[in-house]
């Protein structure tokens, strides 16, 4: 790789972690958008997200009075390892210049450190709706992570790599044809998404007091600018899960960018393909959202189990036959 | 060699020094113990880079067969990674130590403990190797048995008593299978004749159940958890970070060495117990409220971890896919060195726990991440580098155990094509499971508020204990940064057990870990940390320079209702109990029983939580049922006459020559 070339590069994976960081709140008021039409409500504009994030920004601190220093770095930290993570998936293009360093299990271990910093932070001041988050946040996290891990797993097998960029290269060059084990992954990756992101039917993301919570009971203690922090990670985190569904079963429209080249051409094609498909899932999960109700906790473990079982089953599948 | 020699020779004498001096014994004993480890760690490492194995033979033991030594790669692989865990417990037990109430029944047998830790791996006969384990055994036994005066520590040095035997005759057994009827007790001699496949067979089978006992693979995995924190925390750390490697390098010495290429059908056995031993460990130590314990059963966790990898390298050297058992085994064995360095680190934390409060019960601790900064955040690197987390060494273990299972070369065996992928389920499991189990371990220990009078007045433990934890946390985020120079390190193993190694990480392009082919998968923790630091350090400039940066205490909100009293707290068994609830009820048979008071009484309402040990009531139980009852058989023949004692001698020796004639 030539220098200029290194320079074109890291100007791609830089706008794409910009654009990104830009793009995430926007969805987020694009589902409640979606929701709140669905509901026959006007609601709130695209861009109250951003606004929420100003307020949240410029607004102090209330810390509680036995907080420690973890307490104090763990949304920087946790808005940090979600980015990274965020700029592994490949959005419009693949072959990015920091792809390299981490593949899918790496992005599903950062998302896994972030988890693993909230749950400590919930237990923090030692309140019990910080304690119940995370305990309960603990449990899906034991079902989901293992679950994406076979899904992981079934597409490596499939590819041959565990690199997102090769998978989404590979996929899209239409070699791997249909397969039963990538729809079992398909189904099992959607139930996981939902669970990482706090959705229904899994947890509530726009209610605060309510029995079953769990994300939002980790966070419960924050405020100002740490709560911005934290918002913002978990709104990065529904874009990177839609992202990642994107990019392994519907790569289309995304452009190489190996060996420092990057057509213009090429990049508005796939950013434009890359709106379209969040336009579509947003809408998706929207109307999910509101045809669905929420589950009862312990009936939580028994759906991420189907995730999980979908997932060894498609490897198993992969084991016994190379064509399935 | 003899420079080796001599160290653990050294290490014997101070032990004997230890005890016969009485004042500044224990800083003699330690600091005797650190220089000489860190000598031995040292002799560890050039012999893991030398050329050719050094080789000693010396006229004790029997007469004529002697004493050998041997040190290749893999015995100075072992070597080191012993020494540094022991050179870390013993900085740690110069602190530690002044503690102790029991001093000399820790000072003699602690640096003898590390001397027959020592002995085992360089050993190159069997009879050498034998008086070595049980030496180990033996010494290990007196430490846990240094605190006797409480009855469960009885209890732990009792069934551990019983384990060790019993692992000690069934490696007996092993090595006189793999010695013949010629009487081959020197290892060379074992290694140039190959026994036939039945024999091998069960010669396999018999090791894994020897080393198995020792190092805590389940069903033998029962006295673990009861011994390991019985003991003084820094010898429970050795017992756990190093004790049970030691298991795991005679396993692979006599696997991979002593027997040549292990068949398809055991790596079928070795990885239905590795997956096992993973899943059942970590959700015991996630059910655990003691410290200690919990950290016992996490250790359980581990060695099925390692199994796991090891397994897949005799499933793959079955199929003749050297490489990706290259890959697998390196795994395993970054796996060892990892769950050495950080397994000791949490322990220390326990200890340092344990000696600031006197509470090994998370239940009543909390908090302490105010009292004891620097040992919450050295536990805090621990936690998160055992939960696998990137950039930490356990990340790369686990990553290079995923690899090894996506290899997916053909595979002749059926029981292979449906373990491999139950066992990556299997692995993906214990890892989640893993870090829920840590939060928890840190959260409620170091976290939240207070729940004891011990845990609101605890003061930060003694530097040298804290120099120890911090330097074992450095090592751990190193390993995470630079996982190619421990693989480099280990290919000279790899090719004296496989033929062949990994292509040399540390000249990949950036660092970068690509054990197969850049296409197949890489990790780069450097950059990843890197990456993390740089991000983290922008976003908090970002945030304090252009937007608020004031702040304000007050009291927590806690939804408008905040309670003062801090058992109004989760506290560990609440934590729990919703994976209680899914995983325990039915592998545990976890049973829970609400009482709650009529209305109108003001009796407590209570929960009471009951979950049998399904392994020790089906195994344990009825061989001990057993063995009493045949005792009670055979009691009456402690009472007879003299005539027929020699009746019965007469009878059994007729009853021998007949068998004899029948046999021939």
């Amino acid at each position: 790789m030539t220098i200029s070339g290194a320079i074109v590069s890291m100007v791609a994976q830089g706008g794409e972690m910009g654009l990104v960081l830009l793009v995430a709140p926007l969805l987020v008021g694009y589902v409640r958008k979606v929701k709140a039409r669905l509901q026959r409500r006007q609601g709130a504009s695209l861009l109250q997200p951003y606004r929420d994030l100003r307020r949240l920004l410029g607004k102090e601190v209330v810390l509680a009075e036995n907080a420690s220093w973890l307490f104090r770095t763990a949304p920087y930290l946790i808005f940090a390892l979600t980015w990274i993570a965020a700029s592994l998936v490949p959005s419009f293009a693949t072959g990015l210049m920091f792809s390299w360093t981490g593949d899918l299990i790496v992005i599903i271990s950062l998302l896994g450190s972030a988890r693993f910093l909230l749950a400590l932070a919930g237990l923090d001041v030692g309140t019990s709706f910080g304690g119940l988050g995370a305990s309960r946040e603990v449990m899906i996290a034991s079902l989901a992570e293992p679950a994406m891990l076979m899904i992981v797993v079934t597409l490596a097998l499939i590819v041959g790599s565990t690199q997102l960029s090769t998978i989404a290269e590979f996929l899209r060059s239409g070699v791997a044809g249909l397969r039963v084990s990538l729809a079992l992954a398909l189904v099992a990756l959607v139930i996981v998404a939902l669970a990482e992101n706090g959705r229904f039917p899994f947890d509530n993301p726009s209610t605060h007091l309510e029995l079953t919570m769990v994300h939002e009971a980790m966070i419960l203690e924050y405020s100002g600018r740490h709560l911005a922090m934290l918002e913002l990670a978990a709104s990065l985190k529904l874009l990177l899960t839609i992202t990642l569904i994107a990019a392994i079963f519907f790569p289309f429209g995304m452009t190489s960018g190996d060996n420092g080249v990057v057509d213009l051409l090429g990049v508005s094609r796939g950013i434009l393909a890359w709106g379209g498909k969040l336009c579509v899932a947003g809408a998706l999960l929207g109307l999910f959202e509101t045809v669905i109700a929420k589950m009862r906790v312990f009936r939580i473990p028994g759906l991420l189990g189907i995730a999980l079982m979908l997932g060894l089953l498609a490897t198993l599948l992969l084991y016994v036959s190379r064509g399935l | 060699m003899i420079a080796v020699l001599l160290g653990i020779f050294a290490l014997l004498v101070v032990g004997g020094i230890g005890g016969v001096i009485s004042e500044k014994a224990p800083v003699f004993v330690y600091v005797g113990s650190f220089v000489l480890t860190l000598l031995l760690f040292a002799g560890g490492l050039s012999a893991l880079f030398a050329a050719t194995p050094m080789a000693l033979a010396l006229p004790l033991g029997i007469p004529w067969i002697g004493a050998h030594f041997r040190l290749d790669p893999m015995a100075g692989f072992f070597l080191a990674v012993i020494n540094l865990a022991a050179a870390g417990a013993s900085l740690y037990g110069i602190g530690y130590g002044r503690h102790e109430r029991e001093g000399a029944r820790i000072l003699v047998f602690y640096p003898w403990f590390l001397a027959a830790l020592d002995l085992v791996v360089i050993a190159d006969d069997a009879f050498t190797f034998l008086f070595a384990w049980e030496l180990m055994s033996l010494v290990s036994w007196a430490l846990v048995l240094a605190h006797h005066h409480a009855p469960e520590v009885r209890r732990a040095g009792f069934v551990y008593l019983m384990m060790a035997s019993f692992s000690g005759l069934v490696l007996l057994l092993t090595f006189g299978l793999l010695a013949g009827a010629e009487g081959h007790y020197a290892f060379a001699l074992m290694r140039a004749t190959r026994p036939t496949p039945a024999i091998a067979g069960v010669a396999l089978m018999l090791a894994l159940i020897g080393t198995g006992a020792k190092a805590g693979l389940v069903p033998l995995h029962a006295w673990l958890p009861l011994a390991h924190p019985a003991a003084p925390s820094h010898v429970s750390a050795l017992m756990s970070g190093v004790m049970t490697k030691v298991a795991i390098y005679a396993f692979l010495r006599i696997t991979f060495d002593l027997l040549g290429a292990p068949p398809a059908w055991a790596a079928v056995v070795v990885l239905v117990l590795g997956g096992l031993t993973a899943g059942l460990g970590i959700l015991q130590a996630l059910l655990e409220g003691d410290l200690k314990r919990l950290l016992a059963y996490s250790t359980v966790e581990n060695i099925g971890i390692i199994f796991i990898g090891i397994g897949l390298a005799m499933a793959f050297a079955a199929s003749g896919v050297a490489i990706g058992a290259a890959l697998a085994l390196s795994a395993a064995l970054f796996h060892v060195v990892n769950h050495a360095i950080y397994k000791t680190l949490l322990f220390f934390g326990a200890g340092a726990v344990l000696s600031a409060t006197g509470e090994r019960e998370m239940d009543r601790l909390g908090g302490l991440i105010h009292r004891l900064p620097q040992t919450a955040f050295a536990m805090l690197i621990g936690a998160a580098a055992i939960s696998a987390l990137p950039p930490l060494s356990g990340f790369v273990s686990e990553w290079l155990t995923f690899q090894a299972i996506l290899l997916r070369p053909a595979l002749p065996q059926w029981g292979l094509k449906l373990m491999i992928p139950a066992d990556g389920a299997l692995l993906a499991l214990a890892a989640a499971l893993t870090g829920g189990c840590f939060v928890k371990l840190f959260g409620i220990t170091f976290l939240g508020r207070p729940r004891s009078n011990a845990a609101r007045q605890a003061c930060e433990v003694d530097r040298f204990s804290r120099a120890a934890m911090l330097a074992a946390a450095a090592l751990t985020l190193l390993l995470g940064l630079f996982p190619g120079m421990l693989i480099d390190a280990l290919a000279p193993v790899m090719r004296e057990l496989l033929g062949v190694s990994l292509a040399k990480q540390s000249a990949m392009p950036w660092l970068s870990l690509i054990p197969i082919s850049p296409a197949r998968g890489s990790y780069n923790g450097l950059l990843i940390f890197l990456f993390m630091l740089v991000s983290t350090g922008l976003i908090i400039f970002a945030v304090h320079r252009f937007a608020s940066r004031s702040l304000r205490r007050a009291p927590a909100w806690d939804c408008g209702f905040p309670d003062s009293n801090p058992i109004t707290q989760y506290t560990g068994a609440s934590f729990a109990q919703p994976l209680r609830r899914v995983f325990a009820a039915s592998l545990f048979s976890a049973h829970e029983t609400v009482t709650l008071p009529p209305p109108g009484d003001t009796a407590p309402a209570r929960i009471e939580k009951t979950y049998p040990d399904r392994i020790w009531n089906m195994f344990y139980a009825p061989i001990g049922f057993a063995v009493g009852w045949i005792a009670t058989l055979f009691n009456p023949l402690q009472f007879l006459t003299i005539r027929r004692y020699l009746a019965v001698v007469f009878a059994a020796l007729v009853t021998l020559l007949i068998g004899l004639a029948i046999w021939q």
